[in-house]
C-alpha cells in the first residue's frame, strides 16, 4: 500500500491515480447500488406519483413532506421507532450482559451453553413473532394466559394493552443472542491478573464489576448498539404479523409500507423514506456517542 | 458478408418464433385458498387437452397477491397473463383501461348461467372483466346446542339486537365459550369488512354523494357503539388479534356462540374432520335490522386478464376452462361435491348430487342473492359495495380507520374518539386525493 497511498505531511493520504484506477469497480458498484436508489427516492418524494391514479407525475415540490409531518400517524411513529430502539436495546444489552457474566461463570458445558443461547438468532423473525403470539401471548390459549390462569389471575391481552412491550419484547428475545456472544467473547479476553490483582486489594466483585470489566466492555457495547439500531430502526416484520400497525405500535418503517403498499401512493412513501433515513443517521450518530462517552472512560 | 449476417439473424429469429408459437406459457398469479390450490392441482388435465399452452403459476396470500399484482399492473409490468381479483379491483382497474374485456367469450362458457349478482359485480359500464370463480356471501352461524340449552330459537332473518341478547345469556367464559365472535382484526379486509357491512344494515353509508365521510352521523354511532359493546362485553379476550383464519379456528374448537361472518367458512364448519361442533353448527341469514339493507357482503375471486398481456387468446380459453360450468363435474370427480368452488354458477345450485352434499348450499345462494353491491345503503351512495367502497383511497382509508376501531375495542380509545378520528383521517385523505376541491 505504501506505493499506492502518498501521506503528506498534514496527515491526510492521497491514492496514486493507478490506485483510484483499481478502487473505481467497487466505488462504482457501491454508487449504483446505494446512490442510484437513494437518488430515484429523491426524486420520487418531489413528485406527485400515485400508482392508481395514471398521469400524475407533476413535480409538487415538498408538499408530500408537508402533508407527512401534518399526517396524524407521523409524530407517533416517530415516537414508537424511539421506543422500540430503546427498550429492545436496554432488554437486550442487561440480559445479554448478565448471561454471558453466567456463562463465563460455567464450569463445564460452556460450549453447549453457547449454541442454546445463541439459536434465537436463526429464528426467521414472522416466525419468532409468529410463535410468540400464537402459542405464548395469546390471551385464550396461550401459555401466559396459563400460567395466569394456575395463580388465578385474568389473562394480559399483550397486543391490545401493551403492544409496544410486546414487540420489544419478542425482538429483545431474538437480539439477547448477538449482546450476549459479542460480550461474552469481550469477557473471555478480559485480563484475569488484572482481577486477582484488584481482589488481592481488597475490592468487592462489585466494583470490580463496575470499574474494571465494564469500562473493558464499552467498545463491545457500544457496537452492540450501533448494530442493533441500524436493524431494530427498520423493523417491521414484528408489527405486520403481531398488531398489524395502528397508531399504538406503527414505526416509520411501517408508515412507509403503509403509504407505498396500502395506499400505492410513491410519493408519500419516498417522502417517509427520505424523512426515516435521515432521522436513523441522527439517532444513531447521538446513540454512539452517548454510549462511548458514558463508558469509555 | 453483410447480407450473409442478415440472413443469419433472420433464420435465428424465425427460429424462435416458431418455438413460441407453437408453445405459450400463461403466467397465472392466484391467492392461496382452498379453491385456487385444487385448481393448481387438476390444472394439469387443461395442459393435456392443451398441449400447446403451458401454466406458470404464482401463488400468494391474498394481501401480497394484492400488492404484486396491483404494482405490476400499474407500472404495465406484463409479468403475468391471468390475474386473480375481486369486485374491489374490477371497477377501478377498469376504468383505467388496464383489464381485457371478457364480453367475447366462447359460447361453452356459458355467462347467463353465473348468478346475476357476482357477474355484475365483476361488470363495469355494461362490460364484464373477470370471470368469478369463487363466490361468497355473509350469513350468522351459530351453536344450535347452546342454543336449545338456553331455550333460544334463532330466527330465520336474525337482528343484531337479538344477537345481542342471545351473546348476552350464552356468554360463558369460565366454560370456555364466548357469546360473540367477530373479526377484530385491524385492516380493511378483516374489521372494516364487517364494520362497513354492519353500518350500512344500520342506515348509514361511508360517505355521502359529495364524498364527505359520515362517520360523525347517529347511523355509525349506533354501529360503532353495538360494534364495540358486543365484542368487549360477549367477545373472547384479544378481539382485536381475530381475522377471518382466527374466529374460524375458535368456532371450530367450540369457543363461539354466535359468529357473523362469510360463508366461505360455512364448509369447514360442516365437516368433522375439520371442526369438533360439525353436527351443532346452524347457520341463519345475514342480520338485518329491518332498515332496508341487511347485512349482506358479496365477494369473488375472479380471473381477468391485464390489458397488457400479449397471450390474450390463451388466457381466455384457460379462463373459459377453469371458471367455465364443466369445471365443477372436473372437482367433484376428484375431490367429491364438498370441494367445488361455490358461488358462482346457477347449475350447481341446481344439481341435486351437490345439494346432497352440502348443507349450507340454499343458504348460501340466498345470501349471494341478497347482496345488492351497487346499491349498499338505503341512501344515495357515490361508489360501489358492501364491505368497500370502489375507489383506489379505501384501502389506505380502510387501514386507517380500522386500526382506530380495533384501538376502541383493545379499550385504547373510546368509541366516539375513535369515530371523530375516522372522520378527520378520511377527509384528511380524501382531500389530498382531490375529491374535495
Amino acid at each position: 500500500m505504501t506505493a499506492a497511498a502518498i501521506s503528506t505531511g498534514s496527515g491526510r493520504t492521497y491514492l496514486t491515480l493507478r490506485a483510484r484506477l483499481m478502487i473505481a469497480p467497487a466505488v462504482g458498484l457501491l454508487l449504483a447500488i446505494s446512490i442510484l436508489p437513494l437518488t430515484a427516492t429523491l426524486w420520487f418524494s418531489v413528485i406527485d406519483y400515485r400508482l392508481l391514479t395514471p398521469g400524475s407525475s407533476r413535480f409538487v415540490g415538498l408538499a408530500n413532506y408537508g402533508r407527512l409531518f401534518t399526517d396524524a400517524a407521523f409524530l407517533p411513529a416517530l415516537l414508537n421507532s424511539i421506543i422500540l430502539v430503546v427498550l429492545v436495546l436496554a432488554i437486550s444489552i442487561l440480559g445479554g450482559l448478565a448471561l454471558a457474566l453466567l456463562i463465563e461463570g460455567a464450569k463445564v458445558g460452556r460450549g453447549a451453553l453457547r449454541l442454546l443461547v445463541i439459536s434465537p438468532f436463526f429464528v426467521m423473525p414472522p416466525v419468532s413473532a409468529l410463535l410468540w403470539k400464537n402459542l405464548l401471548m395469546q390471551p385464550v390459549a396461550g401459555f401466559f394466559a396459563w400460567i395466569a390462569a394456575i395463580f388465578g389471575m385474568a389473562p394480559l391481552d399483550w397486543f391490545a394493552r401493551i403492544p409496544l412491550v410486546s414487540i420489544s419484547i419478542i425482538v429483545a428475545w431474538q437480539w439477547l443472542p448477538f449482546a450476549c456472544l459479542i460480550l461474552l467473547t469481550s469477557l473471555q479476553s478480559f485480563d484475569r491478573e488484572q482481577r486477582e490483582a484488584a481482589q488481592l486489594d481488597g475490592a468487592s466483585a462489585f466494583a470490580i464489576f463496575r470499574h474494571l470489566v465494564l469500562p473493558h466492555l464499552a467498545r463491545p457495547i457500544a457496537i452492540v448498539v450501533m448494530m442493533e439500531t441500524i436493524f431494530l430502526l427498520s423493523l417491521f416484520a414484528e408489527i405486520f404479523v403481531t398488531t398489524g400497525g395502528g397508531p399504538a405500535s406503527s414505526n416509520l418503517a411501517f408508515l412507509v409500507y403503509s403509504e407505498a403498499m396500502l395506499r400505492y401512493d410513491v410519493g408519500a412513501a419516498s417522502a417517509a423514506g427520505v424523512v426515516a433515513v435521515l432521522f436513523a443517521n441522527l439517532l444513531a450518530f447521538f446513540l454512539v456517542r452517548a454510549v462511548g462517552r458514558s463508558l469509555d472512560v | 458478408m453483410r447480407s450473409a449476417w442478415i440472413i443469419l439473424s433472420a433464420v435465428a429469429l424465425s427460429a424462435c418464433s416458431s418455438k413460441d408459437s407453437d408453445r405459450t406459457t400463461l403466467t397465472v398469479a392466484t391467492v392461496n385458498n382452498g379453491d385456487m390450490v385444487r385448481l393448481r392441482e387438476i390444472s394439469n388435465e387443461f395442459e393435456k387437452s392443451h398441449p400447446t399452452i403451458r401454466l406458470k403459476w404464482v401463488v400468494l396470500e391474498e394481501n401480497v397477491l394484492r400488492q404484486r399484482v396491483t404494482t405490476d399492473i400499474a407500472i404495465r409490468g406484463g409479468q403475468y397473463d391471468v390475474v386473480t381479483i375481486g369486485p374491489y379491483e374490477v371497477p377501478v382497474w377498469a376504468r383505467q383501461k388496464w383489464l381485457a374485456s371478457l364480453d367475447d367469450m366462447d359460447p361453452s362458457y356459458k355467462v347467463d348461467d353465473l348468478l346475476a349478482p357476482v357477474r355484475a359485480a365483476v361488470s363495469y359500464d355494461g362490460h364484464q372483466y373477470a370471470a368469478p370463480f369463487n363466490g361468497e356471501g355473509t350469513i350468522t352461524m351459530y351453536r344450535t346446542d347452546l342454543f336449545r340449552k338456553a331455550g333460544l330459537t334463532m330466527p330465520e332473518k336474525p337482528s343484531w339486537s337479538f344477537l345481542l341478547q342471545a351473546a348476552a345469556k350464552l356468554h360463558h367464559p369460565q366454560e370456555g365459550v364466548y357469546g360473540l365472535c367477530l373479526r377484530g382484526k385491524a385492516g380493511w379486509g378483516e374489521n372494516m369488512a364487517v364494520i362497513l357491512t354492519m353500518a350500512h344494515s344500520y342506515g348509514g353509508r361511508l360517505f355521502d354523494e359529495q364524498w364527505h365521510p359520515q362517520f360523525d352521523k347517529p347511523e355509525w354511532q349506533k354501529t360503532i357503539a353495538t360494534y364495540v359493546d358486543g365484542l368487549r362485553k360477549w367477545g373472547p379476550p384479544g378481539a382485536v388479534g381475530n381475522g377471518f383464519n382466527e374466529n374460524l379456528a375458535m368456532f371450530a374448537q367450540g369457543k363461539c356462540a354466535i359468529w357473523f361472518d362469510s360463508t366461505v367458512a360455512a364448509p369447514f364448519l360442516s365437516d368433522p374432520k375439520t371442526s369438533k361442533v360439525a353436527s351443532d353448527t346452524g347457520f341463519a341469514a345475514a342480520p338485518d335490522e329491518g332498515l332496508g339493507r341487511s347485512a349482506n357482503w358479496l365477494w369473488t375471486w375472479a380471473l381477468a386478464v391485464p390489458a397488457s398481456s400479449h397471450k390474450t387468446a390463451a388466457a381466455k380459453e384457460f379462463i373459459r376452462w377453469a371458471a367455465g360450468p364443466d369445471y365443477a363435474q372436473l372437482v367433484a370427480r376428484r375431490y367429491g361435491w364438498l370441494a367445488v368452488p361455490p358461488g358462482t354458477r346457477k347449475s350447481l345450485y341446481d344439481n341435486p348430487a351437490y345439494r346432497r352434499a352440502a348443507p349450507f348450499a340454499a343458504i348460501t345462494l340466498k345470501a349471494i342473492n341478497a347482496a345488492d353491491p351497487a346499491s349498499p345503503s338505503v341512501r344515495p351512495v357515490p361508489y360501489v359495495g358492501v364491505q368497500y367502497a370502489a375507489i383506489p383511497e379505501f384501502q389506505g382509508i380502510g387501514t386507517e380507520v380500522g386500526q382506530q376501531f380495533a384501538a376502541a375495542v383493545a379499550g385504547q380509545v373510546s368509541p366516539a374518539d375513535a369515530l371523530a378520528e375516522a372522520q378527520a383521517a378520511t377527509g384528511r385523505q380524501m382531500t389530498a386525493a382531490g375529491y374535495h376541491k
